[in-house]
């Protein structure tokens, strides 16, 4: 079970932050979404894994599961949720109102001028730095 | 308990859905309300600091929960120091929206500027990991609504890079915290402190990447090198006001790696203590020069005070990095400085711009524009603030810093590269107050000098320009009371023992 929890989150960081480097906006979404579910997998996983105990301590119970990192997940669930919503609006809006979904560090100083790959072409711009 | 220490972040929490639900048709009312909130959040805020001042750390334990299990909110000298900085601040933003009318560009602005002060104060006053993470997650939802108030391409474009970088950040964030919490079973900052010398050597690694992600995370916030390149475009498309706002909340990056490194890996935490310091200090070194280069190219007024900014968080953390009592005071005491410098620019760069007409911020030469006298005295002012020239605060912070450095073993460098970085931002700000004032005012007079606009704004800045002298006036009983804030931070055991009791630091020694 290890290796496949670590595995799965390997691999969810790794397209993540692949997707993250393609600065466009959808992929960019896309890669911060797999990089919550990883982290949401990995907190779970900070607690040790274990199947089937209580997440209390009683007289009876031999072994507990901790249920901190559990609390933890739900919070980091929801807020990451919250703000996947928030980006996909600004995204679309910022689609709309600049014509182009690349998220590029320079372009605030070259707004004025036209970016060579025209407004939105999806193939244009692919080898950027 | 004394109750008084949750107001900072109550009173602003209840006050921004009040204004949203109650009054959200009724901009008059949304003013009143949220310039009453933020002058009452500084009564407070001075109240605290009043009593932080006179008697040792305060704890509030939320729910009643005790230490290890519960949250914890702890008042010490540093947080109540930041708590009254901030509110300070926020009562001159508010008079500045008000006055110049940027709350009008958008909506909600009054809402999302009380909720952005709830996260602030909150991430200054808790004494836990995770919650940290929770009002720095409620600080970056209101700063992004902020950000892009009054909207417009630039901003929205400046805005995605914004979110993006900062839920990266809120990703590691959370990678940090499960690893710590992984080897320590606990997120308590004063419990960490407990246990971080008890990890067994074999979890010392895990522990230390830990650490050292949560430091990628504040620098961040901080805005520090290789990681501050998201500053400049943001807060030079921020709203004039907000960008003030911001002033504090890359300090909310500085007090977090103050605070925890101290805390938690400083001088009692075995073999990871003093973490930071070797990666800390030639970072913030690097981020001096790349702020004070930046300043020097800059070709609009906004982004020079942006580059500023950053070279001041290089400045700030160059001093923090020597992690002694003394560089620390410097640290706070140019924190305070350069919050103050930051804001008043910020604020002046608008006023400025707003009067230009289709020059805007451009450092171009342009037509003489209203009250340029004026502005130009005041822009002087900040601009030797920041750069760090006598008699205003930046000159006392730079030489606090300076003296501190002198029996580290980098002093050589640090002097070397703070005074060189100095010497580039005068001649950048220089550069930018001739453009501006003087080759304009060589120009052929236009056919209809531009009327004169309200001067409350311009007020709102020689607030913040006062509050520098009156830092500068004040320096000595200030200094004293930042000497006895780092004492605290140097010896956290009179920290532990309000948050755990008087037993957990026995147990330890």
């Amino acid at each position: 079970m290890e290796l496949l929890v670590a595995s799965g989150v390997g691999v969810m960081t790794a397209t993540g932050v692949y997707l993250l480097l393609r600065a466009r906006t959808f992929p960019v979404i896309i890669g911060l979404a797999l990089l919550s579910y990883a982290v949401n997998i990995f907190l779970f996983a900070t607690g040790r894994l274990t199947t089937n105990l209580p997440p209390v301590i009683s007289s009876t119970a031999t072994a507990y599961t901790d249920p901190l990192p559990q609390a933890l997940v739900l919070t980091a669930i929801v807020i990451s949720f919250g703000m996947t919503a928030v980006i996909v609006v600004l995204a679309l809006r910022a689609y709309l109102e600049a014509g182009t979904d690349e998220v590029d560090v320079g372009s605030v100083d070259t707004a004025e001028g036209e970016r060579p790959g025209g407004s939105g072409g999806s193939g244009a711009g692919g080898d950027q730095a | 308990m004394n109750h008084w220490l949750i107001v900072p972040i109550a009173l602003p929490a209840l006050l921004a859905p009040f204004i949203v639900l109650a009054m959200r048709h009724d901009l008059l009312l949304q003013r009143v309300f949220s310039l009453a909130g933020t002058i009452a959040l500084l009564a407070v805020a001075i109240a605290l600091t009043a009593q932080a001042a006179t008697g040792p750390a305060q704890l509030y334990e939320l729910g009643n929960w005790q230490a290890p299990f519960g949250i914890v909110l702890v008042l010490d000298r540093l947080s109540a120091l930041m708590v009254l900085l901030t509110s300070l601040l926020a009562v001159v933003v508010a008079i500045y929206a008000v006055t110049s009318e940027w709350d009008t560009r958008g909506r909600h602005f009054h809402a999302l500027f009380q909720f952005q002060l709830m996260g602030i104060n909150g991430a200054f006053l808790t004494g836990d990991v995770f919650n940290l993470f929770v009002f720095f997650e409620v600080l970056l939802i209101a700063s992004y609504g902020l950000m892009l108030h009054g909207g417009g391409a630039a901003r929205m474009k400046a805005g995605v890079q914004y979110v993006v970088v900062n839920l990266a950040g809120s990703t590691l964030f959370l990678i940090a915290v499960g690893t710590i919490y992984g080897v320590t079973g606990t997120l308590n900052m004063a419990d960490l402190a407990v246990k971080v010398p008890l990890v067994p050597a074999g979890d010392q690694a895990i522990l230390r990447v830990g650490g050292l992600l949560l430091l990628v995370v504040f620098a961040v916030k901080a805005a520090l090198v290789p990681i501050h390149f998201w500053l400049p475009g943001t807060y030079a498309n921020a709203p004039a006001p907000v960008a003030a706002l911001f002033a504090v909340m890359t300090k909310v990056g500085a007090y977090s790696i103050l605070r925890f490194f101290t805390l938690v890996f400083g001088e009692d935490a075995g073999d990871s203590a003093w973490l930071a310091a070797d990666w800390l200090l030639p970072a913030a070194l690097v981020t001096l020069i790349v702020g004070s280069v930046g300043v020097l190219g800059a070709k609009e007024l906004a982004r020079l005070v942006c580059f500023s900014v950053v070279a001041s968080m290089g400045t700030l953390l160059t001093a923090i990095a020597l992690f002694t009592p003394a560089a620390t005071v410097a640290a706070l005491f140019y924190l305070i400085h350069s919050t103050f410098a930051t804001a008043a620019l910020f604020l002046l760069a608008d006023q400025i711009s707003e009067r230009r007409g289709g020059a805007g911020g451009r450092l171009i030469t342009a037509p003489r524009f209203a009250q340029t006298g004026l502005l130009a005295a005041m822009f002087f002012l900040a601009a030797i603030a920041m750069a760090g020239m006598p008699p205003m605060t930046g000159f006392l912070g730079k030489l606090m810093i300076l003296d501190s450095a002198r029996d580290a073993n980098s002093m050589a460098t640090i002097w070397t590269i703070i005074l060189v970085t100095s010497l580039i931002s005068i001649v950048g700000f220089a550069r930018a107050g001739s453009v501006v004032f003087w080759k304009s005012a060589s120009l052929p007079e236009p056919k209809q000098v531009a009327s004169a606009r309200p001067a409350l704004p311009i007020a709102a800045a020689g607030m913040m320009l006062a509050a520098m002298i009156g830092l500068a006036l004040f320096a000595s009983p200030v200094t004293a009371y930042l000497e006895t804030a780092a004492a605290e931070l140097y010896s956290p055991n009179g920290y532990i023992q309000t948050v755990l009791g008087p037993k957990a630091v026995a147990e330890q020694y």
